[in-house]
């Protein structure tokens, strides 16, 4: 069991039966009062999402999910779908079940898919994934503060800050765990 | 040869702005003729508080808060002080918590905690001298004075029960966070006169013992300052410190002696009020940042 001490961005439990994952997590306290953990929880069947607040000796069942390693194929109306190289077996998880995963996708990328029931229901990507900048300012001449950053869009629709000096057309390393920028990859 | 660590280079323009910051919370305290203080920050113990975890360190604790170092220096006769200091908070971590922060204190002789408000009033007005802030989209109007609403009637106009029903659910903390934080606005505001349960260093009100003499100052929605006119009484202090060490070690937290010293002296105490600033949120307020990540250096994961 976990407990409140336990709870972060990304945990998997069960809630009511079914698997949940913690999109969103905050610790918040009155100085001289008690704990309590505000969740924004994601029901990793049907995707809704929810607030809750917990607080402190409230314990949790984890989510025991089987991982299997398959490989992204493509999206189709249905979802993304998803291959075991092993036995071909194909598993489609629809965009909203995915939630902001999906931007992370890159054909033939070898990830883990999560399985609950047989049903696929997430996958745990690479730590790191290289996307192109497809829409970003231009680096303005004489801007050389290395904490400038500015907004920039990847192939796939994904937007985050970024240094000042990534251009469009650079392609850019970022940390799937946290969807930041991480660096410029060289070519 | 590596990029840059870019998520430390783009904290620089914050940094410096804490930093004039810092500057200027000093220069406050000393015009008006508080001495500054340094007080260990590694102890034997700090007071005893159910929901305050102190970081161990070998024998001792680290700090929770500088607070029965200072008022030792005050019952053994220094003038009004200030402290700019680091404290621990074992477990306090989330978008406005850190385990490691930095905090103001600062002391009043010969006064209660009204003295304590009207310091908050003009230090924020120094640090911001157009008298209005802007902070995550909202618009903070700084013209003293703040209103001052007890505990008992913002529970009775934001909560979904009385205080006294929400402490004996034990409750309290969850409905002040989930249901009257949210609607006291922007503020700023004084939170004043807490259930005396909930106040174990402060003075009961002389008109109504029920209450204790504690203000919390909301800035933006942050809880920002928290002080109360200083108990005096040693034997009504030890009552309730052995209360609080009883309750955290029945709640299996690990036990720690009283700080005798302190209760030694603290019949020496004048009649004074204390308060502790958290300067992390007060340099997210002043610089519009979302995040108390987005104001120190380096938070716990990136060391």
């Amino acid at each position: 069991m976990y407990s409140c001490a336990d709870l972060k961005k990304g945990l998997k439990l069960i809630i009511d039966g079914d698997p949940h994952l913690i999109v969103q997590f905050d610790f918040t306290k009155p100085g001289k009062g008690q704990a309590l953990y505000k969740c924004k929880l994601r029901n990793m069947l049907n995707g809704s999402l929810f607030e809750r607040t917990y607080r402190s000796g409230e314990s949790f069942e984890p989510a025991q999910l089987e991982e299997r390693d398959m490989q992204y194929l493509y999206k189709d109306e249905s979802g993304y779908v998803f291959m075991d190289q092993k036995n071909y077996e194909q598993v489609t998880i629809a965009e909203d079940v995915l939630g902001d995963d999906h931007y992370f996708l890159v054909d033939n990328m070898q990830v883990k898919v999560l399985l609950f029931n047989e049903r696929g229901i997430g996958v745990t990507l690479p730590n790191f994934v290289n996307l192109r900048v497809v829409q970003a300012d231009p680096w303005v001449k004489g801007d050389t503060a290395a904490g400038n950053n500015k907004p920039a869009t990847v192939e796939g629709g994904y937007t985050l800050q970024v240094p000042s000096f990534v251009e469009e057309g650079d392609l850019i390393q970022i940390d799937t765990r946290t969807g930041e920028y991480y660096t410029r990859v060289k070519e | 040869m590596s990029e840059r660590n870019w998520q430390l280079a783009r904290k620089q323009q914050r940094l410096e702005q804490r930093a004039r910051i810092l500057q200027q919370v000093r220069a406050f305290f000393v015009e008006r003729g508080l001495l500054e203080v340094e007080t260990p920050q590694r102890i034997p113990a700090n007071a005893p508080e159910l929901h305050i975890d102190a970081t161990e360190a070998g024998e001792a604790v680290l700090q929770t808060s500088p607070e029965l170092a200072m008022k030792r220096l005050l019952a053994a006769g220094y003038p009004d002080l200030f402290q700019l200091c680091r404290v621990w908070r074992s477990g306090e971590r989330g978008g406005r918590h850190l385990p490691e922060f930095t905090m103001l204190e600062w002391y009043r002789r010969d006064a209660d905690y009204t003295t304590l408000m009207n310091d908050c009033e003009a230090l924020l007005l120094r640090l911001v001298p157009a008298g209005c802030l802007v902070w995550q989209g909202s618009s903070i109007d700084l013209t003293p004075p703040w209103p001052r609403l007890s505990v008992a009637e913002a529970f009775r106009r934001h909560a979904s029960c009385t205080v006294d029903e929400a402490l004996a659910t034990e409750r309290f903390d969850e409905i002040l966070i989930v249901e009257v934080e949210p609607r006291l606005g922007p503020g700023p505001l004084f939170l004043t006169d807490y259930p005396a349960p909930l106040a174990a260093l402060a003075r009961l009100k002389p008109d109504n013992p029920s209450t204790a003499e504690r203000v919390e100052l909301y800035l933006g929605g942050l809880e920002l300052a928290n002080g109360f006119s200083e108990l005096t009484d040693p034997v009504e202090q030890r009552a309730r410190f052995v209360a609080e060490e009883t309750a955290r070690r029945t709640a299996g937290k690990p036990p720690r002696p009283l700080p005798e010293p302190y209760l030694a002296e603290l019949a020496n105490l004048p009649s004074c009020a204390g308060i502790a600033l958290g300067i992390d949120r007060l340099v997210m307020l002043l610089t519009d940042a979302p995040t108390i990540d987005a104001v120190v250096a380096f938070t716990p994961e990136q060391l």
